[in-house]
Order: structure tokens, then sequence, then C-alpha cells
């Protein structure tokens, strides 16, 4: 835990990118050079690059520590918490000095202490607990309890860990990009294996392609956010372009290998499981074949589609969070929230690898495999949920940002523009010519009040910067009208403006509850959010999606704030 | 029950039988003054009371005031009270104020710490029945580490930025906090530069005889000594033109409010070390049994937390509000501009 604690700390101090890395090059080359810290090293490795397993100890247990071994009052502890902002912080800061020294590596605490810490009795576990947590120095406790709490959060991106090991091994980047691809999978063990896997020198024939399950990196776009008469300059002619809608579903890579499928999402978990109706392309499509796109829900009622890339009936994104995160998808919810993936890419067929073909050329073959695959689903009287996603042609940047005031309407965000003769990349590419980008739409935007606000976690720990906003209930001359809350926002103000709302909530405090401020309502901002649905789950009867805060207005009084009216028109089919 | 010889008044803490406040945050009769932070002595008042170590500083916040003094343990009659003062050893010249009344006692601890730094005369404690204290780190959270163990941490990233060949530039509050610095820096690993708005400061404690080590305007440094001292600067400076003469540097702030590691971030140093002038939370606990009160009122910081801590060990406490650096009535605060104002 010691050296795991101790590159911790190195890279939390750090306050540039550079010395980030230097942090983890470092790490990496002493551990490459010592098998005996491989087992350790795959953890690490794990975990810096965000892998998460399971909550190791259950908050709960956590809680019963603080309490046993500091003898404080509960309530004492969660004002400490409250004032903390994270867990693991608080355990660390609130917990009595050691009474002995022990140094386990990061894999024995992994393998043989927390993991199987889940099996254990009720009563041994928390004993369990305090007897480590007595013979670890103060120093290490954050980043055990940052580990064990699921909240490394210490900002090294799974492309920078790639990158750092590259650096220590001296192997290509891309090769460590395609070995890192599910590396960090929630239930994955590392083993010193998987280390040794990761370091090893190219062997002769290894590319960087993927093996049997595995998924190619995923290339990444940026925001397109210059002024549409910025455009030509920027982008060149529009013929030179591949233009698409922007759909809001889940990113996903199908792989086709040897008779058996895997579906991977853009985080790299393997999420086959939850979308079982996708079996039905194997039978299909050709055998070695990778498939970029997104997973959206589309109406059940299957209509007869006019071609192939009709994608008429897409359904909002809610209704595909129905589907997340459910442990048994009924029959009923595979039949009322079937879902499609939508083909936008190809990146492997006949077992080759086309990453570095053009997009041009990739669409190419796409729109061949998917309209082979719907042939023969015909002919069998078979329903495919794949689709192609459309190429959008226009003309001109101009006509072509009109189609997209129609994003809404068609189930999508915006439009996404990808280079004709650009290969596929590895992530998000910092520059040149050949990237990707998301020209997403406008916000939709309200005038909300704030009403609740909460003190937040990291680096913004202690300051109220969590608030809740409400709409009226009705028009200003409707003289009982109220506040009702209808989103949580958190983001959008900068550090100066999070400190001017900070030093208003603490003024204008009308009840504190627990770690909740009410307010006088005095404070009234732009809210933009992507996507707004009806909820049943919700007062206002309104979930939005994504809100933040745009813009501070200062100008308005809380009277002239939008009400829910306002609010329900921008739903779709503008419901009032 | 006796009657309250302090009270909480719209000026500030007042007691009624001697007619005086204690550091009133607006303009009051007589005010007696704990210690010299900007928000605890401020301006307006007719007359002000404080311990004599505290004038100069008082006068150089405030101008040409009328000014009487006090040593530590020297009694004056005040209308029907006794007043004295007790060292808190919060900064220079720091003292709780006691006040008698026919053998009740009340105690206005104003800030305070219990740890010596060296430059401010130890913290007593005082027997009183009613003792008033503050709260700025009223929260279990709050342990120190000894001073020297801190001091020793910041000549060692003093002493690694020197060999590395760039600056050390601490951000710190002027009065107090700059001179404990001074007092316990390793002068022997290179210059050290002090920000106009602090060698004032250092100059006050030098006249009134405490050492402390040499310290020069960062003009008089060239660019090889630049880029091995340690400097000291208010924040504000620290962040402005100022800070560029040293090219390369890096950075860091001394603050109780840096064992949180939302508020390291947050300030955007390089290093945040937790040093405090006030009282943690085992110094409160310490401190307020060492009274033998059985009420307390607990001011400025976590004052509901501390004050229900205590109330559920028996005592019988209460929150007071007042204006000190207040989180909730100061609207300019907040932790980390609190740390600016009252050398936390």
């Amino acid at each position: 835990m010691r050296t795991f604690a101790t590159l911790y700390r190195r890279i939390d101090a750090a306050t540039s990118t550079q010395h980030k890395r230097q942090a983890l090059t470092d790490y990496l080359r002493a551990a490459v050079g010592d098998p005996a810290q491989y087992a350790s090293a795959a953890w690490t490795v794990y975990f810096l690059a965000g892998g998460k397993p399971r909550q190791l100890v259950p908050t709960k247990l956590l809680r019963q520590l603080a309490l046993q071994a500091t003898g404080l009052p509960e309530w004492l502890v969660d004002e400490c918490y409250h004032s903390v902002g994270d867990l693991a912080e608080t355990l660390a800061l609130l917990l009595p000095p050691p009474i002995s020294v022990d140094d386990a590596p990061l894999d024995v605490w992994m393998n043989e202490r927390l993991l199987p810490l889940r099996a254990r009795e009720e009563e041994t576990r928390l004993s369990a607990l305090r007897e480590w947590v007595d013979a670890m120095p103060s120093d290490d406790r954050l980043p055990f309890f940052k580990l064990v709490t699921g909240e490394l959060r210490i900002g090294v991106s799974k492309l920078q860990m790639t990158q750092a090991i590259a650096e220590a091994t001296q192997l290509d980047a891309k090769l460590v990009a395609q070995r890192m691809m599910g590396y960090t999978q929630a239930n994955r063990t590392p083993q010193a294996q998987d280390f040794v896997a990761l370091i090893a020198p190219a062997e002769a024939g290894e590319d960087g392609r993927p093996l049997r399950g595995q998924p190619y990196p995923f290339f990444l776009a940026h925001p397109l956010q210059a002024p549409l008469s910025a455009f030509p300059d920027l982008l060149g002619a529009v013929d030179d372009w591949l233009v698409e809608w922007k759909f809001d579903g889940i990113r996903a890579q199908f792989i086709h290998r040897a008779g058996q499928w895997w579906l991977w999402s853009r985080g790299e978990e393997l999420v086959s499981d939850s979308f079982p109706e996708l079996a039905a392309l194997v039978d299909f499509l050709p055998d070695d074949v990778v498939i970029d796109g997104e997973l959206v829900v589309v109406a059940s009622d299957s209509a007869a589609r006019a071609a192939l890339d009709d994608i008429h009936d897409l359904r909002p994104f809610s209704e595909l969070q129905q589907r997340l995160g459910r442990k048994i998808l009924s029959a009923k919810i595979l039949r009322e929230r079937p879902v499609a993936l939508i083909a936008y890419d190809l990146l492997e067929k006949d077992g080759q690898d086309l990453r570095e073909k053009s997009q041009r050329e990739r669409r190419a073959l796409l729109e061949e495999v998917v309209s082979v695959a719907h042939s023969s689903a015909m002919q069998v009287g078979a329903e495919l949920p794949l689709r192609l996603s459309p190429a959008l042609s226009r003309p001109d940047w101009d006509s072509l940002a009109k189609l997209r005031e129609e994003a809404r309407a068609r189930g999508a965000e915006g439009m996404m523009l990808k280079a004709m003769r650009a290969p596929y990349g590895i992530g998000r590419q910092k520059s040149g010519a050949n990237l990707w980008w998301k020209w997403k739409l406008d916000p939709m935007s309200v005038d909300a009040v704030l009403i609740y606000a909460q003190r937040g976690h990291g680096r913004r720990s202690g300051v109220y910067s969590d608030y809740t906003f409400a709409v009226w209930s009705g028009p200003p001359e409707q003289a009982e009208r109220t506040l009702l809350p209808f989103a949580k926002a958190y983001s959008g103000l900068s550090d100066e403006e999070m400190r001017k709302v900070d030093a208003t909530i603490r003024k204008t405090t009308v009840e504190n509850f627990g770690p909740v401020r009410s307010v006088r309502p005095t404070m009234v901002f732009e809210l933009g959010f992507e996507g707004i649905a009806a909820s049943a789950r919700h007062k206002s009867g309104i979930a939005v999606r994504f809100p933040r805060m745009l813009r501070w207005r200062q100008d308005k009084p809380v009277e002239d704030a939008d009400t829910l009216q306002s609010l329900r028109a921008l739903l779709p089919g503008g419901a009032a | 029950m006796k009657k309250d010889l302090i009270v909480p008044a719209a000026e500030g803490l007042y007691c009624p039988s001697g007619r005086f406040h204690i550091d009133p945050w607006r303009p009051a009769g007589l005010a007696v003054i704990t210690h010299g932070h900007s928000d605890h002595a401020r301006w307006g008042s007719d007359a002000y009371l404080c311990h004599e170590d505290c004038a100069p500083i008082l006068r150089k916040g405030l101008g040409d005031v009328r000014i009487e003094t006090l040593r530590y343990g020297e009694t004056r009659q005040i209308g029907d009270v006794r007043l004295s003062l007790h060292p808190a050893g919060h900064v220079l010249g720091s003292a709780q104020a006691r006040i008698e009344e026919r053998g009740e006692v009340w105690v206005a601890s104003g800030d305070y710490k219990l740890e010596p730094d060296g430059v401010s005369a130890p913290f007593e404690p005082v027997r009183c029945n009613v003792f008033i204290t503050e709260s700025t780190f009223g929260l279990p959270i709050y342990r120190w580490r000894p001073q020297a163990e801190v001091m020793a941490d910041i000549n060692a990233w003093w002493a690694a930025n020197a060999r590395a060949g760039r600056a050390s530039v601490m951000q710190t509050y002027g009065l107090g906090k700059a001179q404990r610095l001074l007092k316990h820096l390793d002068a022997g690993i290179g210059p050290i530069v002090c920000h106009g708005a602090i060698e004032p400061l250092n100059q006050l404690h030098r006249d009134l005889g405490i050492a402390l080590p040499p310290t020069v305007n960062v003009g008089a440094l060239d660019k090889a000594a630049l880029s091995r001292c340690f400097a000291l600067a208010p924040p504000h400076a620290a962040q402005s033109g100022w800070v560029r003469r040293f090219g390369a540097h890096s950075d860091a702030f001394a603050s109780g409010w840096m064992r949180l590691r939302g508020n390291r971030r947050r300030r955007g140093v390089d290093q945040g070390f937790a040093l405090s002038d006030h009282a943690d939370w085992p110094g409160l606990l310490q401190a307020i049994a060492a009274t033998g009160a059985e009420r307390i009122f607990v001011t400025h910081g976590s004052g509901d937390a501390l004050s229900r801590y205590l109330a559920e060990s028996g005592y019988d406490a209460r929150p007071m509000a007042t204006e000190y650096g207040d989180e909730a009535l100061d609207g300019e605060t907040e932790p980390m501009s609190e740390a600016d104002i009252d050398g936390a």
C-alpha cells in the first residue's frame, strides 16, 4: 500500500499534466524492472486507468468504523463528512493514529483482504477493517479509503496511463492502447500475468490488432463550436465530409468473430448481456466484422421501413435508460423497449483491420455489409435490429445548418462531421485535419430560480456548489403560484461566480436540512439542458437531461423566471 | 440566575456593567480589542483598549485613534467590572478578556491557539464561570501536527526548491502567520524576501524585541539569489505581477484550511501546509475544560457543532452569533478568504 499511496500522493500533488505523467512513468519504470511488483502493478494500472471494482467495503461499514474508532456521536461524524465532502477523506482525517505498522502490497490488499471481505461474516468485517487501519500509516489512509470507496478520481485518464506505459516500456502507444482495451472492466481481478501482457515486447505479427472478443479503441469526437461563417475556412468543402445525425444513445462496438459476438460500450465495459436482441445479428452478418455504432431504443411496433437508413422511429434516451443498470431484463421490457444498433463505421471485415482506410472507403464497405445482412434477413422474414446511419448530403454548409435544426425532431442532438479521407483514429486526437467533429444543437434553456444548495465534493468541498432549481407553477398574475423544483445542476459557473453565489446562499439561508440549505429565492440562472421528457417520478412532472448553468441572470428579478408552462412547451410535441 | 456580564449586541459583544464592547464590528464607545486582525479590530469606535503589544498594530491599521493599553494580568476597573487581559497565543499582543463582577467571572477568548509559536505570549487558561470561545476549527477533522513537524516540512520544501533553482513563494497573512513562519525558517537555506505589505509588520515585531531573521525586498536580490529565496507575500500579491519577478517558482499556502484536500486544490498552489494560529479540535476541548467554566458560548466557525457536542458532554453550551470571520454572516467570507483575514 505504501508504494501505491506514495504514487497517489505524488499524482495528487502534481499541478501540471507533465508532473503527473512524470510520476506515472517513474513508477512504471520501477515496476517494469521489478517482477516482484508485477502483481501489485497490475492493480495499480487497473485503478489509475479508471477501473472500479464493485464497492469493496459498504459505506455502512465504513461509517461504523468511523463511529467505533473515534467514539464520536454519529451527527458529528456526519457534520464532518458534510464539511469535507468526501467520505474517504473524512475517515482519513478522523481516525486515530496507527498503533503498529504493516505494509502489504496492493495485490495482497486486494486479493487476500478486500475482495474476500465481502464474503465474511458481518461482525468480523468491522474488526478486520479496524485492525488493518490501526496498522496503517496516517499518510496512506486517504489513498486507501479512496480506493475502497471507489472514488479514486485522481485525474489520470486512460490515455495518460497508456502513454506512460508506452514511455516506460518503449512500446508503440497504439499497441499499448490495444492491449489496454477492456483492462478496466468492472469485474476483473488483474493478475501479474496481465501486467506482463501489457508490458511484453511486441510479438512478431502483433500489430495492435485485437484478439478474440477485444474491441478497438474508440475514435472520439471534438465539439465544434465555430460559427457557421468560419466553416469553409476551418473545414473546407462540404463534399469532403461525411455528415450524419448525432444520435442520443449509447456508443457501442459490435464484434462478430469466430461465430461469437461481443458488445462493448464506449466506457470499455462488455455489455452484451444487457442487449440480448443483438444476438440476431450473428445470423446475418459475415464472420469477422466489427461495427461501430449507436444503441438506441426503437419503436416496438416495427412498421415496415422504407430503407436501411430509415430512422424515423428512434425513441428518446430516457427510454434507453430504462434498459440500463438492470440485473434482469424482463420479457416485457425487451418487448416494449427494443434496441437497434445504428451502424456508422466498419472497423474490421474478413478479419482485416480497416482503420487505416479512408472514411469514404469504410463507409462504402459498411453500406455493403449492412445491406447484405438485411437482404438475407428479409429472405427468411427476420427482423434485424440493425440500421444504417443516414449520410446527410447537402450542397453547402448553410443548407446543412438548416437541416440541423430538425435534429431534435428526429431524436438527434445535432450532427457529426467526419473527414472523408481520414482514417479511424484512437481516442480523442489532439489536432490535425482528420478529426471527428460533433456539431451539437444549442441546448434548450429556461430561466430558473435557485431554491436549495448543497456543499460540493472534491475540489468544491465546503463550497455551496450543487443547486436545485425551480420554475414558477403559474404566470405572474396567479397570486398563489409557487416555485416547483425540477432540476439539479452544479456546473457552468466560474470559480469567481461560484464564490459570489456561495456567499449569497450563506446570507439568504432560510433553513438547514443536514447538508442542504433552503434559501430565499433571489437568484435566477439560465439553465441549459440537452433533453426533456415527461416524468412521473419528478414533482414537476418533467425530467431534463444534462442540466447545467449557462448564465447567472443577475439582471433578472425572480418574478420574471420561467414557468412550468414554458418548460412543458419544450417537451417533444410541445405538450402544453 | 446571575446577570450576564457579556451579551450579544448589534455592534458586537457588549458588557453592560462596564459599558464597553469587545471587538465590536460596528463603531462603539469603548472597544476592548483582543487582537489586531482586521475582523476583530474594526474602525470607528471612540476609544480602544488593548494589550500594549497590540497597540502599535492597531495604530497601523486604524491610524491615529485613542488607545489605552494593559499588560497581561493587569487589572482595570471599568464601571462595575474589573477587566484584565490574558495571553491567547494567537498573534503578538493577542489577549483573552477577563471580566469580573462580584465574584462572577466571564472570559471572552478572542482567537487563540494552545501551542506556543515562539512569537506571541503562550496561551494561559483562565478560570472562569462563563467562557466565550471561538470555534474556527471546531470539528474533529481539524487536528494539527506539532509546529516543529510542519516547519520541518516547509524548510524541506524550500531546500528542495533551492536545490532545483526555483524560488519558494509562500502566500500568507501578514500579521502573525508571516512572523511565525519567519521565526522558524532555516535562514541557512537562502535569502528571505518579504512583500512590502508584510515587512512593516516584521519591523513592528523587531521593535518589540522579537528576533526574526533578516529579510530583504525583492529588488535587492540578483537572479541567482532569487532562485534560492523564500518569499512571503499576501495572497493577492502572490497572484499579481509581483510574483513574476521570481520567474519559475513553486508556491504554497500556510493555513489550517489546508488540512482539507478540497481547499488545497481550490487554492491552486503546489503545496498546502496546515499551519494555523487557531486551536484545533483537541485544543478547543482542552482549553474549554481548563477554564472550569460551566457555561460556554461558542462564536464564529463551527459554533453549532461545537456547542452541541459540549452540551452533550454536560456543559451548558450554546452558539453565539458574531461577525468575526463568520461564514454565515460575513458576505465576503468563505473558508478560503477567511484564511486571508484572520490568520487561520
